[in-house]
């Protein structure tokens, strides 16, 4: 069974992008734009990984996190937030909402690959 | 025996008594051991309060009102609860002052004002011999009833000649005794020991002969207290005295009566006497307040039955209800009980006129005699002290003659009680001077004055000339009809007003009148120095610090002795002496009787001739003497300054401390603002950034992939270049528009206003979107004036926002099937341009937010390449650009029909 990882960005560059790096590495990809399709996906399809933005519609990127950490059934789901916001206040909080890592954007793509790679448990050389 | 010598005869005795014990008082006051310094003598001597009228006049009242006497004493009752701070404060500022009469009260407070002195002590001398005449009439009632046994209870005698008049007698006897009790000593501050003894000694026999003649009335002549109640209520006419119907003008005459008899127990004269210039210890108030009500509650205890008895008894025969007291012992055959009774009264009349005489003797020659005879005589001439005191005689005589007058005209024909009743309205008249002068410094000696008059006039058109009237001294008719047929000036009844008795109906109009105009007068007003600064002193007696010191008043020239020799004249040379010694004893001071006084010595001296002549004549005496400026102007000024400057200073304070905290509000609002405005700014950066970063991660992303993936298909490796070139322009649109908002926000942004077409420009703009048009195959049309529409403005700013309006236009539009139409408008109200849409539209909700910054509906996305179209900061910059230009932009649109952005601009722009 292949890894599977969920995108959620609004921008569509930038899922253009994520889906091209992670296909590239053998995963199954799907990707989705808001925040409560990000959770439907999380409930129906439970992914190994999730690349979460912060700054999406309906629900951000906190209150994704934090509703994926309130269901024990995700236990197995790693997090990694895409934050556009340098700020070290705004990455403590997606750590402490119980995100595995984060990714500041604009992000180096193979340090990104690296990460994910990482949190599977990959070998990443 | 023959009782017509017996009665005279226990009188004289009686008062020869009363002079024994004034005599024994006054020796043991000079020996230094006062009989007078003890909390329950001043008590008993307040006592003088319950004169002949409360005797005989309360049981004369209770027998036609019921309950209807009561008011009299809840009056004093309520306002000893008032006195441990009223009375006190009073009292204190007497003391400060050497105050020894009401007028000279009223007249020190108003800058020791000799015209007050005199209008008070005038009005005093007119309400207060309705009071006297009362007790003349009850003294020569009683002892007529006793001589005549009941004949004269059951008629009264019919007019005699003077001579042949009991009541002449009874005044002549009087002024004799108040002039041997009263009239001893010259200075008036010094206290009246004797008479003081004497009249808590009459306390005492009165208070004791009445409840004698309760206790004989109640259980001699019937059964106690059950057997006369149930024999009251059995009888129709009487039961209904043991209500509260039986009293004329209900609840509200109640109020208006226990009010004058609040004002009449501190105001009277003889109060005032006894309460203020005889109080030895101020402490003495505190056992007065409750003791004095005790013993008005015992004196009242007996009315009642007595009247119901006296009702019972001597029903149907006519009796005067006033007698009662005196004529049931007489029915009950106790002869020496009535004699006692009539000792009694005897106690209570004298006691009050020979009070009130030396009280009323006191104000008219420091008011009114004085004040005139030093007018006409020379300034060091002799020893006047001892004219003073035949002076003060003559008053006396004159007084009870007066008294008399009064009684001979209008005693016959009226009750006790009525009687009393127009003294204790008048008194009340003093009560706003006083009250409200010591304790609002404003009340200025104009708006006293006035408020006096004011209520006089209105006292004596209520009251005393409808008392004439009814007694058929002036024509009946002013009562009726009113003065000169005046229907609204009738005496009883006062623009119309009718529902009161007569007594509230006065009290009502003449306190309102007084009180009106004083208050009036007093905002109005401006007081002059002396007025400040006794205003002050009143005010503040118990604030030392803030006194105004009365040696300011002073600093003319004026030698020890010439000093000394002023002072002599009033008090005496050895008295005169020795007050001098003992002063500059007291200062350490030794002066020789050449050098000039100190201002502490001259005011000294003032004080000392206050006492002796009242505090407006001692002005005008130490003026005559103090050479050079009465007042120190310069003197003055510098209390005033330092008055006012304190005054000034707390103002300042206070104003400082107002404009403080206006600041710190005004910090605290420019800090939420300057907050708000932070957290405005940290939004827009924080968003500025994500704008920025969303194209720069994309740009960075696709870079990277393009150099790490070499092999990867042209058709991709071309796509992600594309997108990292749209990319890269949304950043330069981004970055522009960014610095254009900042310059325009920022005031920097340069203008270049000019005469332009705005046809034109519209043109322009269709020509320079002319390929967005193109590429997504939207139809543009036009409608436009054809003629140049001009106006003043900036070029290149206005075709922006055309620009902006038209690419926005097709962003929203479908392909193909997308029309855009722009109209050129001109009107009354300017000029502007009309873009209109075929495109999704705009909820209704968003159309406000349309202009805010980084606000994008419905994320346009370009449907190929996935760009966001817009940045969010187009239609804000728009914004700014008409604002600019004093014109306004705005949308209007339906949900599924388009959207329609109108900009209207002014024809003429005031650009600054």
């Amino acid at each position: 069974m292949p890894i599977e990882i969920l995108i959620v960005d609004d921008a569509p560059n930038i899922v253009l992008s994520l889906e091209f790096l992670m296909k590239k590495e053998g995963f199954s990809v799907r990707s989705v734009g808001d925040g409560d399709a990000a959770l439907q996906e999380v409930e129906e399809r439970k992914p190994d990984l999730v690349l979460l933005d912060v700054m999406i519609p309906k629900k951000n990127g906190y209150e994704v996190c934090e509703a994926i950490r309130a269901d024990p059934r995700n236990q197995g789901v790693k997090i990694i937030m895409l934050t556009a916001k340098g700020r070290e206040v705004e990455q403590e909080k997606g750590l402490a909402l119980g995100a595995d890592d984060y990714v500041t954007k604009p992000f180096a793509t193979r340090e990104l690959v690296l990460k994910v790679r990482g949190m599977l448990g990959l070998p990443t050389d | 025996m023959s009782w017509q010598w017996v009665v005279p005869l226990v009188s004289v005795l009686y008062l020869g008594l009363l002079f024994a014990v004034a005599y024994y008082a006054d020796r043991r006051a000079s020996m230094g051991r006062s009989l007078v310094n003890n909390p329950t003598i001043y008590t008993l001597s307040i006592a003088v309060y319950c004169t002949s009228w409360t005797y005989y006049g309360s049981v004369g009242r209770a027998a036609e009102t019921g309950v209807g006497f009561l008011p009299i004493f809840l009056g004093p009752t309520l306002m000893a609860a008032l006195w441990w701070f009223l009375l006190g404060k009073i009292i204190a500022i007497s003391k400060a002052n050497h105050i020894t009469s009401i007028a000279d009260f009223i007249s020190s407070r108003y800058g020791k004002s000799p015209m007050l002195g005199r209008m008070v002590t005038l009005f005093v001398v007119i309400g207060i011999m309705p009071y006297i005449a009362l007790q003349l009439k009850a003294v020569a009632v009683s002892l007529d009833v006793l001589v005549h046994r009941l004949d004269a209870g059951l008629a009264m005698k019919g007019p005699t000649a003077p001579w042949d008049d009991t009541a002449l007698y009874v005044a002549m006897i009087l002024a004799l005794f108040s002039i041997l009790f009263g009239t001893r000593h010259l200075d008036a501050s010094e206290r009246h020991e004797g008479m003081v003894t004497a009249i808590a000694f009459e306390s005492i026999v009165k208070l004791g002969a009445f409840l004698l003649v309760g206790v004989f009335v109640t259980f001699g002549l019937f059964d106690g207290f059950g057997d006369l109640f149930a024999r009251a209520l059995a009888d129709p006419q009487v039961r209904r005295l043991m209500t509260f119907d039986a009293m004329p003008g209900g609840y509200v005459s109640w109020f208006s009566m226990t009010l004058v008899a609040m004002m009449a127990v501190l105001f009277l004269p003889r109060q005032f006497q006894v309460l203020v210039v005889e109080n030895v210890n101020p402490a003495h108030i505190r056992q007065a307040a409750w003791l004095f009500p005790l013993y008005l509650l015992a004196f009242n205890l007996f009315v009642l039955p007595i009247a119901l008895a006296g009702r019972l008894i001597f029903a149907g025969q006519g009796m005067d209800p006033d007698t009662f007291v005196l004529t049931l012992p007489i029915h009950g055959d106790q002869v020496w009980l009535a004699l006692l009774v009539y000792v009694g009264g005897l106690s209570a009349a004298t006691s009050m006129v020979i009070v009130e005489a030396i009280a009323m003797s006191t104000m008219v020659s420091n008011d009114l005699i004085l004040p005139l005879l030093l007018r006409f005589r020379a300034a060091f001439q002799e020893d006047l002290s001892g004219m003073i005191l035949t002076i003060r005689r003559g008053i006396i005589i004159g007084l009870m003659l007066l008294g008399y007058l009064y009684f001979r005209l209008i005693g016959e024909s009226h009750t006790l009680v009525s009687i009393g009743i127009i003294s204790f309205a008048a008194v009340a008249q003093f009560a706003p001077a006083i009250l409200i002068g010591i304790y609002w410094q404003g009340v200025s000696r104009r708006g006293a004055m006035g408020g006096l008059m004011a209520g006089f006039l209105v006292w004596s058109h209520t009251l005393l000339f409808a008392s004439f009237a009814k007694s058929g001294w002036i024509a009946e008719s002013v009562l009726t009809h009113g003065p000169w047929g005046i229907s609204w000036l009738k005496p009883q009844a006062l623009f119309g007003l009718t529902v009161f008795d007569p007594i509230t109906h006065s009290v009502f109009w003449s306190l309102l009148a007084n009180i009106g105009v004083l208050v009036l007068i007093s905002l109005f007003d401006r007081q002059t120095a002396v007025e400040q600064i006794q205003a002050l002193n009143f005010v503040n007696v118990f604030d030392k610090g803030a006194r105004g010191g009365n040696e300011y008043l002073w600093s003319g020239f004026v030698s020890v002795a010439d000093l000394k020799k002023l002072v002599s004249r009033f008090i005496g040379p050895v008295q005169a002496e020795s007050d001098f010694a003992n002063y500059l004893q007291h200062r350490l001071l030794k002066l020789d009787e050449r050098t000039q006084a100190p201002a502490h010595l001259v005011a000294f001296a003032e004080k000392r001739l206050t006492g002796a002549i009242g505090s407006a004549s001692a002005r005008v005496m130490v003026s005559s003497v103090v050479k050079g400026e009465e007042l120190d102007l310069h003197g003055v000024m510098r209390i005033l300054d330092e008055t006012s400057q304190v005054i000034e200073y707390s103002q300042r304070l206070e104003l400082k401390s107002r404009q403080l905290e206006a600041a710190t509000r005004q910090l605290q609002e420019a800090n939420e603002r300057l907050q708000e405005l932070d957290r405005l700014k940290d939004e827009f950066i924080s968003t500025v950034s994500h704008e920025l970063r969303t194209p720069l991660t994309s740009i960075r992303a696709f870079s990277e992939i393009l150099r790490d993936n070499e092999e990867m298909e042209p058709a991709d490796r071309r796509r992600f270049t594309e997108i990292i070139i749209k990319e890269a322009e949304r950043l330069t649109r981004l970055v522009n528009q960014i610095l254009d908002l900042a310059r325009i926000e920022s005031g920097k942004m340069e203008w270049h206003v000019a005469q332009v077409d705005l046809v034109e420009i519209v043109r322009d703009a269709m020509d320079s979107t002319h390929q967005l048009f193109e590429n997504k195959s939207v139809r543009l049309n036009y409608q436009a004036p054809d003629h140049p529409v001009l106006l003043q403005a900036d070029r290149d700013k206005i075709m922006q926002v055309v620009i902006n309006l038209l690419s926005n236009a097709v962003k929203f539009c479908a392909p193909e099937t997308g029309v855009v139409e722009i109209l050129g408008r001109e009107g009354v109200d300017g000029v502007g341009v009309t873009v209109l849409d075929n495109g999704p539209g705009i909820p209704r909700e968003d159309l406000e937010k349309v202009f805010e910054k980084f606000h994008q509906v419905h994320q346009a996305r370009d449907e190929t390449q996935g760009v966001p179209l817009g940045t969010g900061l187009g239609l804000t910059i728009c914004q700014r650009i008409i604002d600019r230009h004093q014109g306004r932009i705005w949308v209007e649109s339906e949900l599924g029909r388009g959207a329609a952005f109108t900009f209207l601009l002014p024809r003429d722009l005031q650009i600054q």
